[in-house]
């Protein structure tokens, strides 16, 4: 255990790690909106994030990015890469719930089945992206298969304040805001608007809220589709800080965004959120202490340890009950 | 398209289902024979095609061996990943169709039993090593594989006891990812620990006949038929033997626990201890399967058990039929053995892989061969949804 | 409050207390759902308890089961406290019950049914049914039977004879073989044997109702707690109901009934507890209770057989 490596330098490991945590938080939002109305692991969420990455990176390479841009052009190019992003990511979660769940659900089929779909759901996606679509995107035609896409970095990282000893870039912040402004307005929106009204009343009781009017399905696609979109916002911050994807990179994100979902509380949005965060710096401060062998290990750990003190996560189920 | 599927599928349910209702009422005897009959054909697999002892061939059965192809592996090979794979979604099986419990981490259990008999059977392995030097044993010195046996069994049995005490009291879903998280877990640390041979893993595993040499006649490398039929006859004990679970005291209670725990426990079965049992008895099938790929392949490295093994597993209960052992074991040899007749598409596999989970669970989530209550809890649910919705 | 004189057909001998409530109060937040309850139930007896709507029936029943662990006071079982324990261990103290709203396990048989409560007694577990290697030397009418004129098969039933005797025969198999007998002869009692081996979920509703009682009843149970079996049937089912009560009484139960309707617990009980909201209004026979003005206004305005 290396103490001195961790404690010597806290405050820089915990901005790391809140910068990573980010994206899992955002992901995590996918997960913790599908559960909370459907009770269901959407297990193929985490190629919805990989769809996004391609997405993103794949738009800035046809638009033929070939050095760091200034910062105007970067400004330009990120929120072309959100509209890319949100708008691949969205329109695959809503294909998936389409394609695969709704079939299951008028049949009330048990969880169980729901998994095996989402596996398969998320084999297929992979294999389509690993099999043609990387190639698409990085413009080597279809035939080229299983490539790594990459560009060059969209902002140069670069200090902007320190604090603490911690030096925190510019990259960072703008991930940690992006994923609270995030989670400020989906909490704004399912709390405030007509529709997240809808969505909270089927969250608590699906029959109830179909005879009061609320039209199901319409409320289970708003989620999948609200659940995509942070997918690609995450998948914005990824390409962000890493400027890289594969066809394989969703399985862990997804799994981690997972653990990130029920550590805070499956089903409620802020959980996600704290969950996300924490499991960063868990991951981070677990990788100092043990020279990043143990860092997967760690999560689960806290997670199964989470789980057997406080079985509803840190801040409890429930996207009807919970306020969000 | 869809429609036409289904009614293809209606088409052969129906054929189907009458010659299962056929079958059962065959008289004892005959249905004996009929056993026999199939369980000497599963020895005889290994020569399909072939008539042993003479040149003669059976024209057509050669088809289905997968070395009939160009580039084709091992036909008894094949074969033993096949029967290793049953054994697997055997003992899966008794913890998500019988006692309905999901366990995605599984290949942590065939990844103890692996380690185990790498770890006490191998002279190349550090545990073996250490014990050398401690006790002053001589260099050839290791555990003998029968001594390996039980205690591949007992550590994955205390394995799935570790796992399931804290864990099982958990709901499903979360249950789910605590036990995928123990798959990788086991992986991990198998991957960073000196003592299990870290990333490059163990070599030298033994075998019934002792460390790997050219000169094993019967368990050789080689000569694979010897191993299936070993592996074959493990099969066919442990079928025996969860049979025997099923039709008894704690079948009923699995059944019951599954149907409704709360009712089960104030009829008196502790839904807790069942489930703990079924988690250890999984884990101990697992365990010895493991166990058996470890000794066949002579040398194991984490990589082999990653989650993407432990979906395949569930993969192969879900699709064959859970709940049913015939409908498991056909799950678990059609994902073994479709991919090798079918190399030629080998780039497709996984995408095919994919498309073929999601397609038998829209159109059969009973599985190919369901067991009987599974089937009538599916369609009783879609009427409970039918009704809900009207 | 005392319980009032103990009035009972038969006797007058002092009673074994089996069952004691014993100033139990319990509260939900700031709701008091029962408030300082005390009762008790002695071997041998049908006792009811009455009470209208929201009088704190079930919740009451819950306590005594083990479901909700009373804030303040007890709930004793021949001398044992059963509150906190798991409601298998309670079970097998001696407590059954049945559910309101009926919960068999629908997709088992109504004989299987049966058979997961006889095997609360039994105790083949897991190495005991794989290895069958715990023998039991069987009693003379356990040993298989020599019954076949066809000499080889004659010559075979001999041969398992023999050897049953000389080793024994093991337990799990004996345990099988006596709770089929045992749930067979229960679904008899409860008159539901012609449908033995029908799914519980497609017995008739009645059917499903007695099958639960004959499930609880295969536990062998001290104390049976029927909550509202009655709920859902036409005037001649229950009267057949009545009569099954009493036959489980004769038969050496204590039962608990929970019910709604007045008339169906007056034809039945040795003695009535009644409730509302939360408090023992009134205890003692039948006669009593009915005569009662406290009863006698907390029923005022409801008919009496409301269900």
């Amino acid at each position: 255990m290396n103490f001195d490596a961790l404690f010597g330098n806290l405050a820089q490991h915990t901005v790391d790690g809140l910068s990573k945590g980010a994206i899992y938080a955002l992901v995590a939002l996918g997960y913790t909106l599908v559960y909370g109305v459907l009770r269901l692991i959407n297990f193929a969420h985490s190629e919805i994030f990989m769809v996004g990455t391609f997405a993103i990176l794949g738009t800035w390479s046809l638009l033929g990015i070939t050095d760091t841009p200034s910062i105007g052009m970067a400004i330009v190019y990120l929120l072309i890469g959100l509209l890319v992003g949100a708008a691949a990511s969205g329109a695959t979660a809503l294909t998936v719930e389409r394609v695969a769940y709704r079939r299951l659900r008028r049949m009330n089929a048990p969880p169980l089945i729901f998994l095996i779909t989402a596996i398969g759901v998320s084999l297929v996606l992979v294999e389509i992206y690993a099999l043609w679509m990387a190639g698409f995107f990085s413009g080597r035609g279809f035939s080229e298969n299983r490539l790594v896409i990459g560009i060059p970095a969209m902002l140069k990282q670069e200090t902007v304040i320190s604090v603490a000893g911690a030096n925190i870039t510019n990259v960072q912040i703008i991930m940690v805001v992006s994923a609270l402004v995030m989670l400020y307005g989906l909490d704004q929106f399912i709390n405030r608007t007509r529709y997240g009204r809808g969505v909270r009343a089927v969250a608590q009781n699906p029959d109830t809220a179909a005879l009061m009017g609320v039209h199901q399905d319409r409320v289970i696609m708003l989620v999948f589709v609200l659940g995509g979109l942070m997918a690609g916002a995450a998948a914005l911050l990824w390409n962000m800080r890493y400027g890289i994807t594969k066809f394989d990179i969703g399985f862990v994100i997804g799994l981690k965004a997972f653990t990130a979902a029920v550590l805070g509380g499956i089903g409620n949005l802020r959980g996600a959120l704290l969950g996300g965060l924490l499991l960063g710096v868990i991951e981070v401060y677990a990788a100092t202490l043990t020279r990043s062998t143990w860092e997967d290990v760690a999560a689960f750990v806290v997670l199964v340890v989470v789980l057997i003190f406080r079985p509803t996560g840190l801040l409890g189920e429930s996207l009807g009950k919970a306020r969000a | 398209m869809t429609e036409a599927l289904r009614q293809f599928n209606e088409r052969r349910r129906h054929a189907f289902g009458g010659m299962a209702d056929r079958w059962r009422a065959l008289p004892r005897w005959q249905r004996w024979l009929g056993v026999l009959a199939g369980i000497a054909f599963l020895y005889y697999l290994p020569f399909l095609g072939d008539i042993p002892g003479t040149n003669l061939i059976i024209p057509g059965l050669d088809w289905f061996r997968t070395d009939s192809i160009a580039g084709g592996s091992n036909w008894a090979g094949v074969l033993f990943v096949c029967a290793l794979y049953v054994l697997v979604a055997i003992g899966l099986n008794v913890v998500i169709g019988l006692a309905g419990l999901l366990d995605l981490g599984y290949v942590g259990f065939y990844a103890v039993g692996a380690y185990s008999v790498a770890l006490f059977g191998s002279t190349q392995s550090p545990v073996v090593q250490s014990m050398q030097r401690q006790f002053g044993l001589s260099e050839e010195w290791a555990v003998a594989w029968a001594v390996c046996i039980p205690i591949a069994l007992a550590f994955s049995l205390v394995a799935g006891v570790l796992l399931g005490w804290p864990t099982l009291r958990l709901r499903g879903d979360y249950l789910a990812i605590v036990t995928l998280g123990f798959g990788e877990i086991i992986r991990i640390v198998a991957k960073n620990s000196g003592w299990a041979g870290q990333a490059q893993g163990v070599a030298g595993i033994p075998g019934p006949e002792g460390p790997p040499s050219a000169d094993n006649t019967v368990f050789g490398l080689l000569k694979i038929e010897p191993w299936y039929w070993l592996a074959l006859t493990v099969v066919l004990l442990m079928v025996l033997l969860v049979r025997r679970l099923e039709h008894s005291r704690v079948g009923r209670s699995w059944l019951a626990i599954r149907e409704d725990e709360d009712a089960a426990a104030v009829m008196g079965v502790y839904p807790f201890k069942f489930k703990l049992w079924a988690f250890a008895i999984g884990a101990a099938l697992g365990g010895l399967s493991g166990l058996l790929f470890a000794s066949r392949s002579t040398f194991i490295q984490p990589e082999t058990f990653n989650v993407q093994l432990s979906i395949l597993f569930v993969a192969m209960v879900v699709v064959g039929g859970s709940g049913n052992m015939a409908g498991v074991a056909l799950g678990a040899f059609l994902l073994a053995y479709l991919p090798e007749r079918f190399r030629d598409f080998s780039e497709y596999r996984v995408l095919a892989f994919g498309l073929a989970l999601v397609l038998i669970m829209l159109l059969r989530p009973q599985g190919l061969l369901p067991s009987r209550r599974r089937t009538r809890e599916l369609q009783d649910r879609a009427k409970e949804a039918a009704v809900n919705v009207a | 409050m005392l319980p009032k004189q103990m009035t009972s057909p038969e006797d007058a001998a002092p009673r074994e207390v089996l069952l004691e409530v014993d100033q139990v109060t319990l509260r939900f937040g700031g709701v008091v759902a029962l408030d300082n309850l005390s009762f008790q139930i002695y071997k041998g007896e049908i006792i009811g308890l009455i009470g209208p709507n929201g009088a704190g029936k079930t919740t009451c029943f819950n306590a005594m089961t083990g479901v909700y662990r009373p804030t303040s006071g007890e709930v004793r079982f021949d001398g044992e406290q059963v509150s906190g324990r798991k409601p298998h261990r309670i079970n097998r103290m001696g407590i059954a019950r049945t559910f309101q709203n009926i919960r068999l396990f629908p997709e088992m048989t109504a004989l299987e049914n049966v058979l997961v409560g006889a095997d609360s007694r039994h105790h083949t577990s897991v190495i005991g049914a794989l290895f069958r290697l715990y023998r039991v030397k069987p009693k003379p009418e356990e040993l298989p039977v020599v019954d076949s004129t066809n000499g080889l098969l004659r010559f075979w039933q001999q041969v398992r004879r023999s050897s049953a005797q000389v080793f024994g025969i093991s337990r799990h198999t004996l345990e099988e073989r006596a709770g089929e007998r045992k749930a067979l002869e229960l679904l008899r009692f409860v008159g539901i044997a012609d449908r033995a081996n029908d799914l519980a979920r497609n017995l008739p509703y009645g059917y499903q109702r007695r099958l639960e009682i004959a499930r609880a009843l295969a536990t062998e149970p001290k104390l049976l707690c029927l909550d509202e079996p009655a709920a859902g049937f036409n005037p001649a089912e229950k009267e057949e109901l009545l009569d099954l009560i009493r036959k489980i009484r004769d038969r050496g139960f204590t039962v608990l009934l929970i019910e709604h309707d007045m008339r169906l617990v007056m034809g039945v009980t040795d003695r009535i507890v009644v409730l509302e909201f939360g408090k023992k209004i009134a205890e003692g026979s039948p006669a009593e209770v009915r005569d009662n003005p406290k009863v006698i206004a907390a029923y005022l305005g409801e008919p009496a057989d409301a269900a």
